[in-house]
C-alpha cells in the first residue's frame, strides 16, 4: 500500500498548525485588546473562511499566484517560488483557510481571562511581553490546545482548497483526501478504503488523546 | 506624600458621573475610602495605580510627578511601584503560592526577604499549593504577601476583606496593621465596615457620587459629638413597634445580635437595612443614622 498521501496529509497539517500558532497568538492578542476602528474589518476577514466555500479561496488563489499573473510571475522569476500546484502553496492556503479555527479560541481565551491578572503583573513591574508569556498564555492552555486541535483537524479534513490549487501531484500535493477521491473515481475501492480507514483511525486517536489530557482523565488515572 | 487632583468621567450604573478628587495623603498613614458602591472608590485606586487615566489631573507622589495631563506625563503602572490587592485577589492560577511570590519579587531580591515574609504571614505550609486549593482567607493572605514582596511604598487594597467571615477578617486586620507598620507603608483601603475603619485607619475619605463629602479621622467623620463614649456600628434587621416604644434588632459587626429599645417619639426614622452607629455614655445610648 502507498503511504505517501497519508504522510503528506500529516506533514501539511503539522506545518500548517505550527505556522498558525506563531501567527495566531499575536493576532489574537491584538484582537482581544485593540479598540482600533480597523478591528471589525480584521475580525471579519479572519472569520471569512468559516462561511466561504473553499472553492472561492482556491479560485482567487489560482488567479493571484498563477505564473501568468503579475505576483505569481514575480515570485517565480526572482525567488523561484511556485505557489500553484505545489506543497508550499498548499501550506499557505491551509494557513489562511484554518486561521479562524486557531485565532478564535485563543482570542476568546484571552478576553475571558480576568483583567486583574494582567494588571497585577503590570503593577509588579512586568512588561507586556513577560505578562503574556508567564501569566496570560499559561492560563489559557485549554484554549490554545483547542485551537491547535481544531486547526490540525481542519487541515487534515481539507479537500476543496487542495483540489483547486494543488491538483493531485503524487508526493507533492496528493494528500489523503484527494487520493481517496481519485481512487473512488477509478473504482479502486480497496485503496480508497485503506486511506479512509487509516485517516479515521489516526484522527480518532489524536482527538481522543487530546480530550483525555484536557479533561484531566490521565492525571486522575495516575493518582 | 500623595497629592491627587483629578477629574474622571465615569459610566456608573446610575448614568454618567464625574469623579472629582482633590486630596493630600500623608506618608505612612492608613487611609480608608468609604462610600456607596459606584461612588468612585475603586476608580480612585485604579487611577492612582495607573490602570486608568483621568481626562484631566495631576498626581504627585513624594515630589515625583506620576501624572500630569497638561504636560502629557503618565507613568505606566510598571514604574509606580505600588502593591495592589484586588477584590478577586488576582492570584496567578498557573503558579503555586511560592511561585506567585517569586514572580512578584525582583531578581535582585534575596531569598531571605521572601522567607521572612512567608513566616510573618504564616504561609509556610501553603507554599506548594495552587491558589484554587486555598480557602478565601488563605488566598487573601497570599495576595497581601504578594503585594508587598516588591517592597512598595504604597499599598492599595480594593475591599479585600469583604468576602470573608468575621473570624478570618479579624485575623487579617491584624496582619494588615502589622504589615503597614513593619514596611512603613502608605496604605489606602476601601472598606464598608465602620468597625474595621475605626480599628485600622488614621483618616477616612467619604465619597458620594464622585465627590469627597467628608474627610477626617474616623471619629470626626462618623461621630458628631466630642464626648467620652464607646461606638458600635450595625445594621437594622428588624423593627417592632409597640404601644409606646420601638424595639430595634441590630446586627453588630456581622456577628452580635442586639435588641435596642427607645421611645416611639424619637426623632430618628429608621427602616430595615439602615446602617446605624450606636454610641453610649454608660446608660444613655444615642443612635445616629449613617446616610452614606
Amino acid at each position: 500500500m502507498n503511504w505517501t498521501p497519508i504522510i503528506l496529509t500529516f506533514q501539511l497539517a503539522i506545518v500548517t498548525t505550527i505556522i498558525l500558532l506563531i501567527i495566531a497568538i499575536p493576532l489574537a492578542y491584538w484582537l482581544a485588546n485593540s479598540r482600533s476602528r480597523w478591528k471589525p474589518i480584521i475580525e471579519t476577514l479572519v472569520s471569512m473562511p468559516l462561511v466561504l466555500p473553499p472553492t472561492v479561496l482556491g479560485f482567487y488563489f489560482l488567479l493571484v499566484f498563477s505564473p501568468n499573473s503579475g505576483l505569481g510571475y514575480w515570485l517565480n522569476e526572482y525567488f523561484n517560488i511556485k505557489l500553484v500546484f505545489s506543497f508550499a502553496g498548499l501550506v499557505l492556503a491551509s494557513v489562511i483557510y484554518s486561521l479562524p479555527f486557531m485565532v478564535q479560541p485563543i482570542q476568546s481565551g484571552l478576553s475571558n481571562l480576568s483583567p486583574s491578572l494582567t494588571e497585577a503583573a503590570y503593577l509588579m513591574g512586568k512588561s507586556k511581553w513577560t505578562t503574556l508569556a508567564k501569566v496570560q498564555l499559561p492560563n489559557i492552555r485549554t484554549s490554545i490546545l483547542t485551537g491547535i486541535v481544531l486547526a490540525f483537524a481542519h487541515t487534515i479534513g481539507e479537500f476543496g482548497v487542495v483540489l483547486m490549487i494543488g491538483g493531485s501531484i503524487p508526493g507533492e500535493t496528493r494528500v489523503a483526501s484527494i487520493a481517496i477521491y481519485d481512487e473512488v473515481e477509478a473504482l479502486n475501492y480497496t485503496s480508497a478504503h485503506f486511506y479512509s480507514f487509516v485517516l479515521f483511525l489516526i484522527t480518532f486517536c489524536i482527538l481522543l488523546l487530546v480530550y483525555l489530557v484536557n479533561g484531566g482523565f490521565i492525571n486522575r488515572f495516575w493518582r | 506624600m500623595i497629592e491627587m487632583n483629578f477629574n474622571k468621567r465615569l459610566q456608573a450604573a446610575s448614568g454618567r458621573m464625574d469623579l472629582k478628587m482633590t486630596i493630600k495623603v500623608q506618608e505612612h498613614t492608613f487611609t480608608t475610602l468609604y462610600g456607596r458602591s459606584g461612588a468612585g472608590k475603586t476608580s480612585t485606586l485604579r487611577i492612582l495605580a495607573g490602570l486608568m487615566t483621568p481626562e484631566k489631573g495631576l498626581i504627585i507622589v513624594n515630589d515625583k510627578i506620576w501624572l500630569d495631563t497638561k504636560r502629557k506625563i503618565n507613568l505606566p503602572p510598571q514604574q509606580r511601584n505600588i502593591g495592589f490587592v484586588f477584590q478577586d485577589y488576582a492570584l496567578f492560577p498557573n503558579m503555586t503560592v511560592l511561585e506567585n511570590l517569586q514572580f512578584a519579587a525582583s531578581p535582585s531580591q534575596g531569598k531571605k526577604q521572601l522567607d521572612d515574609l512567608i513566616e510573618m504571614m504564616e504561609l509556610g505550609t501553603l507554599q506548594d499549593q495552587k491558589p484554587q486549593q486555598l480557602s478565601g482567607g488563605q488566598q487573601q493572605r497570599v495576595a497581601l504577601a504578594r503585594a508587598i514582596v516588591q517592597k512598595p511604598r504604597i499599598l492599595l487594597l480594593d475591599e479585600p476583606l469583604a468576602a470573608l467571615d468575621h473570624g478570618v477578617r479579624h485575623k487579617l486586620q491584624q496582619y494588615l496593621l502589622e504589615i503597614h507598620q513593619e514596611y512603613k507603608l502608605t496604605t489606602l483601603l476601601i472598606s464598608h465596615d465602620i468597625g474595621e475603619i475605626f480599628k485600622l485607619s488614621h483618616n477616612v475619605i467619604v465619597l458620594n457620587n464622585g465627590e469627597i463629602i467628608k474627610y477626617g479621622t474616623p471619629k470626626e467623620v462618623f461621630v458628631e459629638e466630642e464626648e467620652e463614649m464607646f461606638y458600635l456600628s450595625g445594621e437594622v434587621i428588624n423593627i417592632d413597634y409597640h404601644s409606646d416604644v420601638i424595639q430595634l434588632s441590630v446586627l453588630i459587626q456581622q456577628k452580635h445580635f442586639k435588641k435596642i429599645t427607645f421611645p416611639k417619639d424619637h426623632p430618628l426614622k429608621l427602616k430595615i437595612g439602615d446602617k446605624i452607629m450606636i454610641s453610649s455614655k454608660i446608660s444613655n445610648p444615642i443612635i445616629h443614622k449613617i446616610d452614606y
